[in-house]
């Protein structure tokens, strides 16, 4: 591309072919995002995008204001201010059915030690509690018992009210980096390299009082743990900055499965290579974790690996699937993947079965389109692998979506609007489906035409 | 735009193309005798060539009670313009068909001293000896000083065509309505300043001799009185008569609003409401009232004199200037609005009544015109001003002509049928004037048709002319009656009419004061015989005789005569007129300026200090406008900043001018004002949107950028693939390293460009930074700057990075790299074997392709059937291959032409759709498309 700028030349297919990284060219006919909006509020990096219903999201970061969107129009519709730091954690708070009060609520935490609640239709200042010790680092609302909870240095429990019900002691100094729940009034909270089963016990006859009990201390990961996810009532999974996978049984905390080298679909690849990927641990952290009923999705250090559940094994990878980090993962429902990276870039991924593998040699060039090409002499050594392994899927990249100019650190995709992405040069894009939006232009021009009468004028 | 345009290409005055007229000259004896005008500076197809003046004209004059009429202004008040055309004899000419003058004073029946609130009338004068042809625009201005309290002035549009004046006959009455309102508004305020002044004086003189009568009763007790005394007593009784009038004509003055819009007089309990109204009005409207402004309002401060018993003689006093008479604000607001006047009116008839049909048409295909044309909401909500604004009285009487009235074909037809049209205006004019209620009026008037009351009228009519001494005749009535018995389809007038019953209609009209139009023309024969015109004025026979001259006549007899003979005729009336004057006027010393033609205004602001040249602010501001054009420019407010906008374009070379000198100055000029042009852009680039403020003048522009376009298709094979980006939305980037040479293309390539909205188009000249995603939502066409250093580096890699946004031209190494391009519209759009060779005509080349590229986006957006589906059952892939048939079959759209039409279909919707338009800029759409690279 610099090339013909500089000099001229053709085609730039120079970067192909310097980089592993696959590539996709300017014809990308799978990919149905040829539209983009881009919105502009924010004066920080956009960390969080969280949706509150059908057309509505709402947007977070490190400028400390909190934004709500119109996801089909790109129209602003509030801006939350309040936070004097940025902002560490956001979830939305939805309304009981039994409650009186429907509105929906945001809440927020901050790195000004405090939480606030939000009116997410009039943009209201519900409430705010300062009297944190600590960032709050993580949120969760346990829908069933109508309470929250806040983790950071320790973890409390707050009803709807946001009166205190309970809280545990100090845990750590690093602080709750995750939490989720998990069945049996319980939740799990990864405080630094170790997991901690707390059980909440609910006021009954005997006590009127809330209570949070320390279950378990799970040891198994050997450094830090990014990423914790329930996979489905019966598991869930957890990621470590080593690249860890751990799949834990959600009601006897138990490890269903340990994935250490996952990322291997060959194991006995030469060391060489496992000694680099270790030495970068950047590489193989496991930063984001996505699930289908089967499979779970890692982004593990630039790459993007399919564990699956039944098989308990990688079915499909693409080590170097980003120029960097992918920090976001989701799976859209018609067997697409989504990734967005630190290098600015989202790209749309399709997970496809191979088709009998096994019964021929397949040329090396072949894969080297599918991004293995990283070590080309070696080329051929992982194809028998795979073959013995019969790594039955594959990840195919099927278009990118270039617009940030800097790292996206979150996406969140409407089946009806399109996707958001949200991204560190302080910007928010709206891409959508060109054909689909046309058609609805149309559709509300008629609309239009129709109510000023002019439809039919004619006629 | 719709328009022909090489047929107004052929009849505009503008520069030849780039490369200069360099053939070697013939021999003597081969060359062809040249136009006999040429000397003049005319072409053989300008009409102006007899005339003493290089273009059109307007000129003020007034009628003096003490000099008689005397030219006061010209605008453009520049020598060049008027040449060695007479002033002074056209002054003569012009005040002599005023018909209003004779009116005010002491009606009979009444006590006092009644003001009449005339409405101004409209002339159409021609004088084929002078080869000027005018339109005359009479108005009474009050001065408590002057004879009858009222002065005579008339504005006069003064062109060297006759069909332009009859033909623009309505635009131009409208235009000056609004600037003769202008200065009788400034006027009556002056007026009633004035009046209260006098009042006080009055009141003061009372007091005085009340007092000094007191004394004198007590000093002598005899019984008897004095000769003082009563003389005392004579003087206070006519200074309380005249403190009577005078409150009764402060009261006419402040009622005149009411009267205006009710057209009844008012009951005395009204009064005073009026009279605060009145005085509010005038305040607020006028906030900023500067000292010297507030001279004729009364002040606190303000200390009667007392009046001496015998009033000053009316010769011995200066008259106040027209300045002095119209409040300082109110004569500059119309000394703008005549220069826009002046302006508006430039040009050939045939290229005013093309961009008025344009400006018609493009009225109606309100919808679409965003796309490709320059501000047309501006320009709209201006012409609609024009037309409803100027005083409602004549709108009711005279419509504009709306394309209902004048259709198409009509109009355009070819330079030789414009009489045709002449006529088809008369008629209008006619049929509208014996519209409605007045038709019923008009029929008895005929049945009890008075000839006595017809000579009154007719002798009306000649006051007027005494001083002229030239017959004047109707013109054109006869011809539009008969034309109009014999159109079926208009005929409001069943009575064929005698051209002499027509006139008296016109002025019997005139008498119940509204407006009066009258089309008149001078006679030609006669203008050649001014030596007795006492003998020659006043038999309406004698009009009848002449009719069949007619203006054609005029034409005919004006070309036949030789130079040497029009200057002996010339001075010839020019003994005249000054012997004339000088019998009834005592001003002698006037008379030396009144021999003086060629610097008549000069003389004239030295003497009586009127103001004849424009206040300099507004050219200072023009280029504050310039700069300061933004957005926001569609508001009400930019009318006014347009309008200081024109004197930058006085030497605008493409209104038609007969002189040569005037358009090789304004080419020597051209260039320099491009280059400033240019130089204020790139000051004002990095605020607004597009560094050319798209004013409705900015012809030159046009021409410049179509020139430029021109060359581009010409230098580069892959012109087309460049401009199917600009059409299809793809942002083209414009890579170089010379500023100059890339805003040059790009201000080029602008014209391609479709706008979101009304705005400015969604163009960047000039860019150093990196691009960013948000630009390519917002600018379609940039100019970059490619940096040598390591510093460009950034800018070049965002360029790669955005690459599937942009097709980017790269004028250092000439190379495209943009998306490939098949169609079929483009290749005749631009066209690189084109036989065009202006810029401006293949502008409008440009806007006449891409006005029917629109009105296929218009059909393919509002095709209901296309894009909603005819029965819930259909698929969305079936209203795709409908949608995709119709464009290829049905809009005859080749491979990416298409992508062209749904681009410009999506922005049409998004506009229709927009609430407030140009809020937020539409999003960026883009295919998934290869690029290409093409190098020359």
């Amino acid at each position: 591309m610099l090339r013909w700028l500089i000099g001229g030349g053709r085609e730039p297919q120079g970067l192909a072919e310097k980089s592993p990284l696959q590539t996709i060219g300017e014809e990308q006919t799978q990919n149905p995002y040829t539209e983009l909006l881009v919105l502009k509020a924010h004066h920080d990096i956009v960390r969080f995008l969280v949706q509150l219903d059908d057309y509505r999201f709402a947007s977070a970061g490190d400028d400390g204001i909190v934004v709500v969107w119109n996801a089909q129009t790109g129209e602003k519709l509030l801006e939350l201010n309040g936070h004097t730091q940025k902002i560490t954690a956001i979830i939305t708070f939805p309304s009981l059915e039994s409650c009186e009060e429907k509105n929906q609520l945001i809440l927020t935490a901050s790195a000004d030690r405090t939480v606030t609640v939000w009116d997410s239709d009039t943009g209201r200042q519900v409430q705010r509690i300062s009297c944190f010790q600590s960032t709050v680092k993580c949120l969760t609302v346990l829908q069933r018992l109508d309470v929250w909870l806040s983790g950071g240095n320790d973890l409390c429990v707050w009803n709807r009210k946001l009166d205190l019900l309970c809280k545990t002691s100090h845990l750590s100094d690093t602080g709750i980096s995750a939490l989720v729940e998990i069945p049996k009034n319980c939740v799990v909270a990864a405080v630094g390299k170790e997991l901690i089963i707390f059980r909440l016990v609910a006021p009954t006859e005997g006590s009127l009082e809330w209570d949070i009990l320390e279950i378990k201390h799970l040891l198994d990961h050997q450094d830090n743990i990014l990423s914790l996810i329930n996979v489905n009532d019966l598991s869930f999974v957890t990621g470590s900055h080593i690249g860890e996978l751990i799949i834990w049984d959600a009601l006897d905390w138990t490890m269903q499965a340990y994935e250490r080298n996952f990322w291997d679909p060959a194991p006995q690849l030469d060391t060489q290579q496992e000694i680099k990927l270790c030495q970068k641990s950047n590489d193989i952290s496991i930063h984001h974790f996505t699930c289908d009923e089967e499979n779970v999705f890692a982004a593990v250090g630039r790459g993007l690996y399919v564990y699956n559940l039944q098989m308990k094994r990688v079915i499909a990878c693409q080590k170097t699937a980003h120029d960097s980090s992918v920090l976001h993962i989701a799976k859209l429902p018609n067997r697409q993947l989504i990734s967005c990276s630190e290098d600015g870039s989202v790209r749309i991924w399709e997970l496809r079965e191979k088709q009998q593998l096994a019964a021929e040699p397949v040329p090396t060039g072949f894969f080297n389109m599918w991004g293995f090409g990283r070590v080309n002499k070696q080329a051929s050594q992982p194809v028998k692998k795979q073959q013995e392994n019969t790594t039955s899927c594959s990840l195919e990249l099927i278009g990118d979506l270039i617009g940030h100019s800097s790292s996206v650190e979150m996406f969140l995709y409407f089946e009806d609007h399109g996707l958001v992405t949200c991204s560190a040069d302080h910007l928010i894009i709206l891409w959508k489906n060109g054909e689909r939006e046309s058609g609805l232009r149309s559709l509300r021009l008629f609309q239009k035409l129709e109510e000023n009468g002019d439809l039919y004028l004619a006629v | 735009m719709i328009s022909a345009p090489d047929v107004v290409a052929f009849t505009k005055e503008e520069e030849y193309e780039e490369e200069p007229y360099n053939e070697p000259a013939l021999p003597e004896e081969y060359s062809v005798p040249l136009f006999p005008f040429a000397n003049q500076g005319a072409n053989p197809w300008s009409k102006l060539s007899g005339a003493k003046f290089s273009r059109d004209f307007i000129l003020i004059s007034e009628f003096s009670e003490q000099v008689g009429p005397q030219p006061l202004l010209t605008i453009p008040n520049d020598t060049k313009v008027f040449g060695t055309f007479d002033l002074n004899y056209f002054s003569l000419r012009i005040m002599s068909v005023d018909y209003q003058a004779s009116f005010v004073g002491h009606p009979p029946g009444s006590a006092y001293p009644k003001l009449n609130f005339v409405e101004d009338s409209k002339v159409v004068l021609g004088d084929s000896k002078e080869g000027a042809f005018a339109y005359v625009h009479h108005l009474t201005l009050y001065d408590l000083e002057a004879r009858g309290f009222v002065r005579p002035f008339c504005m006069a549009y003064i062109s060297a065509d006759q069909h332009k004046i009859m033909q623009q006959f309505q635009e131009l009455s409208a235009e000056f309505s609004r600037a003769s309102e202008c200065l009788k508004t400034g006027n009556r305020k002056a007026f009633a300043g004035e009046l209260e002044k006098k009042l006080k004086d009055l009141d003061y003189t009372r007091t005085v001799l009340h007092t000094e009568t007191e004394i004198q009763k007590k000093a002598n007790d005899k019984g008897f009185y004095s000769s003082q005394a009563i003389e005392k007593a004579n003087e206070l009784a006519s200074v309380e008569k005249s403190i009577i009038e005078h409150q009764d004509l402060l009261k006419q003055i402040h009622s005149y609003p009411h009267r205006k819009l009710k057209g009844c007089d008012l009951c005395p309990g009204e009064m005073e409401h009026i009279q605060d109204q009145a005085s509010q009005a005038s305040t607020t409207s006028n906030p900023d009232e500067s000292a010297d402004t507030d001279l004729y309002t009364c002040r606190p401060a303000y200390t009667p004199k007392l009046i001496k018993a015998k009033s000053t003689k009316c010769f011995d006093k200066k008259l106040k200037t027209l300045e002095e008479l119209c409040d300082t604000e109110y004569f500059t607001q119309t000394l703008t609005q005549l220069s826009h006047i002046e302006h508006m009116f430039r040009g050939d008839l045939c290229y005013l009544l093309t961009s008025q049909i344009d400006r018609a048409l493009l009225k109606q295909q309100h919808i679409t015109n965003f796309l490709f044309e320059d501000f047309v909401e501006v320009d709209d909500r201006m012409v609609e001003k024009q037309e409803s604004i100027p005083s409602k009285p004549s709108q009711d009487r005279l419509p504009s002509r709306s394309l209902e009235e004048c259709p198409i074909p009509k109009v355009l037809i070819s330079v030789g049928s414009y009489k045709s049209s002449v006529e088809s205006v008369l008629i209008k004019m006619e049929q509208e004037l014996g519209d409605e209620e007045y038709k019923e009026v008009e029929v008895t008037e005929l049945s009890s048709f008075d000839p006595q009351e017809n000579l009154d009228y007719l002798d009306m009519d000649m006051k007027g002319s005494i001083s002229s001494g030239e017959s004047i005749e109707v013109l054109g009535t006869e011809k539009s009656t008969s034309v109009l018995s014999k159109s079926d389809s208009q005929a409001s007038l069943t009575v064929p009419l005698s051209p002499q019953v027509v006139r008296s209609k016109a002025v019997s009209h005139r008498t119940i004061s509204e407006d009066s139009i009258e089309v008149l023309s001078t006679c030609p024969s006669e203008a050649l015989i001014p030596d007795d015109f006492k003998a020659s004025y006043p038999s309406a026979i004698n009009e009848e005789e002449s009719y069949p001259d007619g203006n054609e006549g005029a034409i005919h007899f004006q070309a036949s005569i030789s130079p040497p003979e029009l200057g002996e005729m010339e001075e010839g009336s020019m003994e005249n007129t000054p012997s004339q004057i000088d019998s009834c006027c005592i001003g002698k010393e006037s008379d030396g300026q009144l021999l003086l033609p060629s610097s008549p205004a000069h003389t004239h602001s030295d003497e009586d200090g009127v103001v004849s040249s424009p206040p300099q602010r507004h050219r200072q501001k023009d280029q504050g406008f310039r700069v300061d054009f933004s957005m926001e420019n569609a508001s009400p407010s930019s009318r006014d900043d347009s309008c200081e906008g024109f004197p930058a374009y006085e030497l605008d070379p493409s209104h038609l001018l007969a002189s040569r000198d005037i358009s090789k100055t304004s080419l020597d000029n051209y260039s320099d004002t491009t280059s400033y042009v240019s130089s204020v852009a790139s000051t004002s680039s990095d605020r607004i949107p597009s560094a050319y403020p798209a004013s409705p003048s900015s012809d030159r522009h046009k021409k410049r950028a179509g020139q430029n376009a021109l060359k581009f298709i010409r230098q580069y094979p892959f012109a087309h693939p460049a401009i199917y980006s600009l059409l299809s939305g793809r942002t083209l980037v414009v890579l170089g390293e010379d500023e100059a040479i890339v805003r040059k293309l790009v201000t080029a390539l602008a014209i391609f460009v479709p706008s979101y909205g009304c705005y400015a188009k969604p163009v960047k000249h000039w860019a150093s930074s990196p691009l960013h995603i948000m630009d390519f939502q917002k600018w379609k066409l940039i100019g970059l700057q490619r940096v040598a250093s390591p510093a460009g580096a950034g800018t070049l890699h965002a360029l790669s990075r955005y690459s599937r946004y942009t097709s980017i031209l790269d004028l250092d190494n000439k190379t495209l790299r943009c998306p490939l391009y098949r169609g079929t519209l483009v290749p005749r759009l631009a066209d690189h074997r084109t036989q065009i060779k202006r810029g401006s005509t293949y502008y409008l080349h440009v806007q006449s392709m891409l006005t029917q590229l629109c009105s296929k986006a218009f059909l393919y957006t509002f095709c209901h059937h296309l894009h909603l589906p005819t029965h819930d059952k259909e698929t969305e892939e079936l209203l795709a291959s409908r949608q995709a048939s119709f464009l290829k079959l049905t809009l005859g759209l080749v491979n990416e032409d298409v992508r062209v039409v749904q681009y410009l279909a999506e922005l049409l919707k998004l506009h229709y759709m927009q609430e407030s338009p140009g809020t937020s800029h539409p999003m960026l759409r883009f295919d998934y498309v290869p690029s290409f690279l093409y190098k020359i």
